[in-house]
């Protein structure tokens, strides 16, 4: 199965290796028309000004709202920002995928960045995971149709609603690929049958 | 400083993977910076051209002017201290930027040792020649690397020879046996360890940036081609005819590298770059990549 990369600035050959993992196939994406192409996308970590700047000139935006009415995407970090709803920035235009709000860098400047084990439930069972901030966003507001997915301190950190999976830590940083496989592996079998959630 | 904590440095560096650093000298260029889409603006009073041009001890800059570039915008802010004064290194540390440069565009604060980086929170960059340079420095704690090229010269050629060079000697060490390793190490400079790691992995462990004379688009497309992970611009924005619109085509062409045709629109109709300098022309104390070792 081909999972696209947005593959504009930002930390997107991490991602490529958390595919190979899992035996998809990483498809770096630089133009609007190669979305047509894949099955799934993701968007990296990065800057989310420069994301947006760059993104706009290319014309991502039509393009990309409509790819997700069909089909998932995950975002991490700046990713998770591009696809909230609000994001407190003049210079970023998010693609409002997720009902929520972020609050850009929200733990503070790098020297505030870290890496903690979050307890992660995902397909029925608790998994201890190592999870990277880095100038991470917080999320600030969630929408009804949210599904939280995990929290750190008391912080949202990890959202699901519909196809599309949220993160303000960095996976693939640390080599995690459960949750690349909950968006495009898992996500897509169990969106044919209705799975009964425990909350 | 444990292997996590390594790694969150490392981890912004690869954020940075893909976006241009700008050198800016005040809050109004580092929101021409923002703006255009640069991915981190690098703080200091006098861009290199300057500083060539008009001498004198080069320092860190004022707290003050860092502050008031970290209120201007939301991206990671950088600054830069001389080799080897980590008490600058420890203000800017307070000051909470995102990045230190251990920079030899200021003027060396200690001829024999570099800082010892392990020692702070905050991620260095450094500059390197080639690669014993690279190791030595990612041995002190660099969680980034980056050529030194000729600073303000305007002129990509010792970039290009820095970077050629680099990753020229990590293959010659992915090709080698093991046996050969030490005496390789012992050649270049480099602590053993990282020596075996870069034969294995075929890189470097921290991310490998290019500096040092990016003046255009296809100056950042060539870095990338040879391997950069990104580049710096430092005089080559500000010191050209319309900052604004090199800045986004300096973005664009990073992203757009590997894609002439692209490439051939971002660059089309710039206005006038910034003056270069003829580096068999720069006497040789006034080097800026001779210091260092």
């Amino acid at each position: 199965m081909k999972i696209g990369i947005l593959a504009l600035q930002g930390d997107y050959e991490k991602h490529t290796q958390i595919l190979d993992q899992l035996g998809l196939d990483p498809i770096l994406v630089r133009y609007p028309i190669e979305l047509l192409d894949i099955e799934g996308l993701i968007i990296p970590g990065g800057e989310s000004t420069t994301l947006t700047h760059l993104m706009k000139r290319m014309n991502f935006y039509e393009t990309m709202i409509d790819f997700a009415k069909e089909k998932p995407i995950l975002g991490t970090c700046a990713g998770l920002i591009m696809m909230a709803k609000v994001a407190n920035h003049n210079l970023v235009k998010p693609l409002e995928l997720l009902d929520i709000e972020v609050d850009r860098n929200g733990y503070g400047r790098q020297i505030h960045s870290f890496i903690e084990y979050l307890p992660i439930q995902l397909n029925n069972h608790i998994e201890n995971i190592p999870a990277t901030f880095i100038r991470a966003p917080k999320i600030s507001k969630i929408g009804k149709g949210v599904e939280i997915l995990a929290e750190y301190n008391g912080e949202i950190c990890a959202v699901k609603q519909g196809k599309h999976v949220g993160l303000a830590f960095h996976p693939e940083l640390d080599g995690v690929s459960i949750f690349h496989k909950f968006a495009f592996i898992s996500n897509s079998i169990s969106s044919n049958k209705e799975k009964p959630h425990a909350a | 400083m444990s292997k996590e904590q390594f790694e969150v440095k490392i981890g912004l560096a690869e954020m940075l993977k893909g976006g241009v650093i700008m050198d800016v000298m005040n809050p109004e260029q580092a929101r021409i910076a923002e703006d255009a889409g640069a991915v981190a603006v690098m703080a200091l009073e006098r861009i290199p051209a300057l500083i060539r041009k008009e001498g004198g001890i080069s320092r860190m800059s004022d707290p003050k002017m860092i502050k008031d570039i970290q209120n201007e915008v939301s991206i990671p802010v950088m600054a830069k201290v001389r080799i080897g004064h980590f008490a600058e290194a420890q203000i800017l540390e307070a000051l909470e930027v995102d990045f230190i440069d251990e920079s030899e565009v200021l003027t060396p604060a200690d001829e024999h040792n570099h800082i010892w980086k392990h020692d702070f929170k905050v991620p260095f960059v450094c500059g390197c020649r080639d690669l014993g340079e690279a190791l030595r420095r990612i041995g002190e704690g660099a969680a980034m690397i980056r050529t030194k090229g000729e600073a303000g010269s305007g002129n990509i050629v010792e970039a290009v020879r820095h970077m050629r060079k680099v990753i020229s000697q990590i293959k010659e060490l992915t090709v080698m046996n093991q046996d050969l390793l030490m005496a390789r190490a012992k050649e270049l400079g480099a602590p053993f360890t990282l020596v075996q790691q870069v034969a294995k992995l075929g890189k470097l462990p921290v991310p490998n940036f290019a500096a040092g004379g990016i003046a255009t688009p296809a100056d950042a497309s060539l870095m990338m081609q040879l391997g950069a992970g990104t580049v710096f611009v430092g005089s080559g924005i500000f010191m050209s005819e319309d900052p604004s619109a090199r800045a986004k085509a300096i973005v664009e062409a990073v992203a757009y590298y590997d894609d002439p045709k692209k490439l051939s629109e971002i660059s089309f109709g710039l206005k006038k770059a910034m003056e270069g300098l003829d580096i068999a022309k720069i006497p040789d104390e006034e080097r800026l990549q001779e210091r260092g070792w």
